[in-house]
């Protein structure tokens, strides 16, 4: 299964957990799943059907702009990290 | 130096003459600066003289009367825009807070805030309307200190702003503050690594606010047509999102608007959000004439956006073999009158060079009335190395070892886990090092008292992002190359330079130009370093869809397969070795099918990041505190040298500025909020005069991202100065400087009260 890296803001949502092994196809999929596992944390990280602004999805090392349209595979690491940009 | 056997590329690597040479040194090339309409007004921002302030009045009356004046404009004239966030490609913004940045509504929040426009017949006309224009201030106290920005009793900047964090429950406390964001990272157990750790060193580190320094200033001419069009042309390091700001903040349509970018005379970054071109599109709607405005080096120090100020609090804890365990960071950036600092990079910056696995980091995005921040060269980054790697140079020296080699020993490398979270790719941190540690640099000693020596190593991500080509084949067997990125360091020719090897044609035989926003595909800005990158895998992507198209057409002149024809050294080889070079085939266009034309695109590339090592020789006079820069050497990682020349311009280029960061730029505030500084004569930039000739060692380990191994080379350079300025002026006459610019005033202070110290 993809393993779901918590924001360290967050892992009081998941009971301390940091990383937390969820199904899911992409990235909407396992924010929903984790979602029904704990509660608030589809809130924390979504807004509006979107990852909230100034959030982006990083599978493995590679930040991708498709948000929660981004596919997973079941080896992937999945990252929410802020966006960044260069000068 | 390469670290792998480069394949034998043959424009690759090479040092043709850049494609607008000629133009730039013949001052044919054209800059917004240089756009001439017909009827076309002049127009000028009237400027805030506080620093904070409310607005209560605002009366044109007299100025509109003034003859001459063809239109005078106020937020009143600007749209509401709504407390939306806008994705800018490079980065989300709230439009109200660029909408007020553009035209202040009921407050000003920095010296120079734009208050009202006026376009006018002549630039002397429009000036004296200003001076016509009542404005009531409610004059408040300027906060300018980060730290005091952040106490729970400070004057608040934007009654709209809310603490907000990564992904926190509930997204934002609801209390105005002048904190806007809060990041934090953390890997391991940073307790039980600082517990286990047999050294501990804490520093705390203060820099300046810092100008991009470009030398040409903003500019925007605006032409409002009776059709409803709009066309703009002006200096930008991205015209779409000059496209998507203007649309966004005025309420047009984005396919009635065509930005033009010209020339661009230097951005580093500050040349992304607008300041001036809404002004003169709404201005142009107002007059019905063209209008053009262009800021003085005032206006640009004052009201664009310089690099953020920081206090940054930093702790590293080693074995007494010199492994590091732990680390944690607090930093806090001065986002100025609007939240959006880079603060977030900087933290996922601060660890980078190095494998912890233990660490930290905690960072907030504070406002302030100063201007509000823009990206420069690696946002974040060069602040953050400032502190960790003075720290990592003292405890290198406190343990007695090798600064190379304590790098070494704990450098980030492939398989690294970064503090916030991801692993690194292939990246060239040891390399660096390794490369400056046998320099002949490195290894030469010092001759004079007073001297020292330091090194210091950067890290900045690069970006991906979008881009957009497209390239014709030309009848005579030249390729014209359009392209949306902005041409700041060379990138028409280390574009053509890759569209060149990848058909195997010459980088003459490439006819690159940069196109407006109605010419050419989406593009991202250009930033991050990623337009040889990103817009290279477009290029080579479009010369694959030649190579392709001709492959097919000379499949159709043998009537053979297609299968059975390859595109061999620039030839097409067919059955019985029959061959069609590059130029006969494009010769042949018209007779099999017609124009051979391709788009390339680039959408979700990535790149493995970038590291710089430096290591710099600089004499300190005692009795005066100047440094004097005696010799510097930079090490990168670039990946895959396109064009070394250009590389190493780049190399040479971030560093000069990173001296500049080091020994001399500051924003000067009185306790008004006033800038005392904003001329190039009192704002203190290098010049050739002040730094020797920067030694470049281009490092090649290719970045498996990009078919040819490119890394991004603009920003890493300016990282490692500071620090490793301020690594050889302790190692000159033993005196750690937590705190930039080390200025001859402030180093001597320093030099003072260490001698008083041991007296």
């Amino acid at each position: 299964m993809p393993l779901v890296f918590i924001p360290p803001s967050l892992s009081q949502l998941t009971d301390g957990q940091r990383e937390i092994e969820v199904e899911g196809g992409n990235v909407a999929e396992l924010v929903q799943n984790l979602e029904e596992q704990f509660p608030g944390i589809q809130r924390a990280l979504c807004d509006d059907g979107r990852l909230k602004p100034g959030l982006v999805v990083s599978i493995g090392n590679a930040t991708s702009h498709r948000g929660l349209l981004q596919p997973v595979s079941v080896d992937d690491e999945v990252h929410f990290l802020p966006a960044i940009g260069g000068g | 130096m390469s670290t792998v056997e480069k394949p034998a590329y043959k424009v690759i690597g090479t040092r043709p003459i850049r494609h607008d040479g000629e133009d730039k040194v013949t001052g044919a090339a054209k800059y917004g600066g240089d756009v001439q309409l017909e009827g076309m007004l002049y127009a000028a921002i009237l400027r805030s003289p506080h620093a904070h302030a409310k607005i209560t009045r605002i009366d044109t009356t007299q100025a509109e009367a003034l003859p001459g004046v063809r239109a005078v404009m106020t937020s009143a004239n600007m749209p509401d825009p709504g407390d939306r966030m806008v994705d800018l490609g490079e980065g989300t913004i709230n439009l109200r807070h660029l909408s007020e940045r553009v035209l202040a509504r009921a407050k000003v929040l920095f010296k120079g805030h734009p208050v009202a426009a006026v376009a006018a017949d002549s630039i002397h006309i429009a000036e004296e309307a200003l001076e016509l224009i009542n404005v009531q201030y409610e004059a408040l106290p300027a906060v300018l200190d980060v730290r005091e920005a952040m106490r729970q009793d400070a004057l608040i900047l934007n009654d709209d702003v809310r603490t907000e964090e990564v992904g926190t429950q509930d997204g934002v406390a609801d209390k105005p503050t002048n904190v806007a964001k809060r990041f934090l990272f953390e890997k391991g157990d940073p307790k039980k690594g600082f517990a286990e750790a047999e050294l501990v060193v804490e520093r705390e580190f203060e820099t300046a606010t810092v100008h991009q320094g470009y030398i040409e200033p903003h500019n925007a001419t605006a032409q409002w047509h009776e059709n409803g069009q709009l066309t703009v042309w002006t200096s930008t390091q991205g015209a779409f999102t000059v496209r998507q700001q203007i649309g966004e903040l005025l309420g047009i349509p984005l396919d009635k608007i065509k930005v033009i970018p010209m020339e661009i005379g230097g951005g580093f970054g500050g040349k992304i959000a607008v300041y001036l071109q809404p002004l003169a599109t709404e201005l142009s709607r107002m007059s019905g004439r063209p209008v053009q405005l262009v800021m003085d080096r005032a206006a640009i120090f004052e009201a664009t956006g310089p690099t953020p100020g920081s206090y940054m609090r930093v702790k590293l804890g080693a074995t007494r073999d010199g492994r590091l365990l732990a680390g944690d960071a607090y930093v806090a950036f001065e986002a100025g009158a609007y939240p959006g600092s880079p603060v977030g990079a900087g933290c996922m910056c601060v660890f980078a060079c190095y494998d912890i696995p233990h660490a930290r980091i905690e960072g907030f995005d504070v406002c302030v009335n100063k201007p509000r921040t823009s990206a420069y060269r690696a946002p974040g980054s060069t602040q953050v190395a400032f502190a960790v790697e003075t720290i990592v140079d003292e405890i290198a020296r406190q343990l007695e070892m090798d600064p190379a080699d304590f790098r070494l020993q704990n450098a980030a490398r492939e398989g690294t886990r970064r503090v916030d979270g991801p692993v690194f790719d292939r990246i060239g941190m040891i390399e660096t090092v390794e490369a400056i540690k046998a320099s002949d640099h490195y290894q030469s000693p010092l001759d004079g008292p007073n001297q020292g020596r330091g090194i210091a190593t950067g890290f900045w991500f690069n970006a991906g992002l979008r881009s957009a080509v497209t390239a014709t084949v030309n009848p005579d067997g030249t390729v014209s190359l359009v392209e949306g990125s902005t041409d700041i360091g060379g990138t028409r020719t280390s574009l053509a330079m890759q569209l060149a090897e990848a058909l195997n044609i010459t980088a003459e035989q490439v006819a690159p130009s940069v196109a407006d926003t109605d010419g050419v595909g989406l593009t991202d800005v250009t930033g991050g370093s990623r337009v040889t990158f990103a817009t290279g895998i477009a290029v080579v992507d479009a010369a694959a869809k030649i190579r392709q198209q001709m492959v097919d057409r000379a499949a159709k002149i043998w009537e053979c397969d297609a299968d059975s024809v390859s595109y061999e050294d620039g030839q097409l080889v067919g059955p019985d070795q029959q061959r069609l070079s590059f130029k006969e085939m494009a010769q042949r266009m018209a007779e099999m099918g017609g124009p051979i034309i391709a788009n390339g695109i680039c959408t979700e590339a990535k790149q493995a990041g970038a590291y710089a090592t430096h290591c710099v020789d600089v004499e300190v006079d005692p009795e005066t505190g100047k440094v004097q820069i005696l010799r510097y050497t930079a090490a990168q990682d670039v990946g895959t040298a396109i064009h070394p020349s250009y590389v190493e311009g780049q190399m040479q280029g971030g560093v000069v500025q990173g001296i500049g960061w080091a020994l001399n730029e500051e924003y000067y505030y009185d306790d008004q909020g006033q800038m005392r500084n904003p001329t190039f004569l009192d704002y203190r930039m290098p010049t050739s005069y002040d730094v020797p000739m920067i030694d470049t060692i281009i490092v090649e380990v290719p970045d498996p991202n990009h078919p040819y191994g490119v890394r991004g080379v603009g920003e890493v350079p300016i990282c490692p100065p500071p620090a490793a300025v301020a690594n050889a002026i302790h190692d000159a006459i033993g005196v750690r400087m937590h705190r930039l610019p080390m200025s001859p005033p402030r180093l001597m202070a320093e030099i003072l009260r260490c001698r008083g110290n041991k007296d």
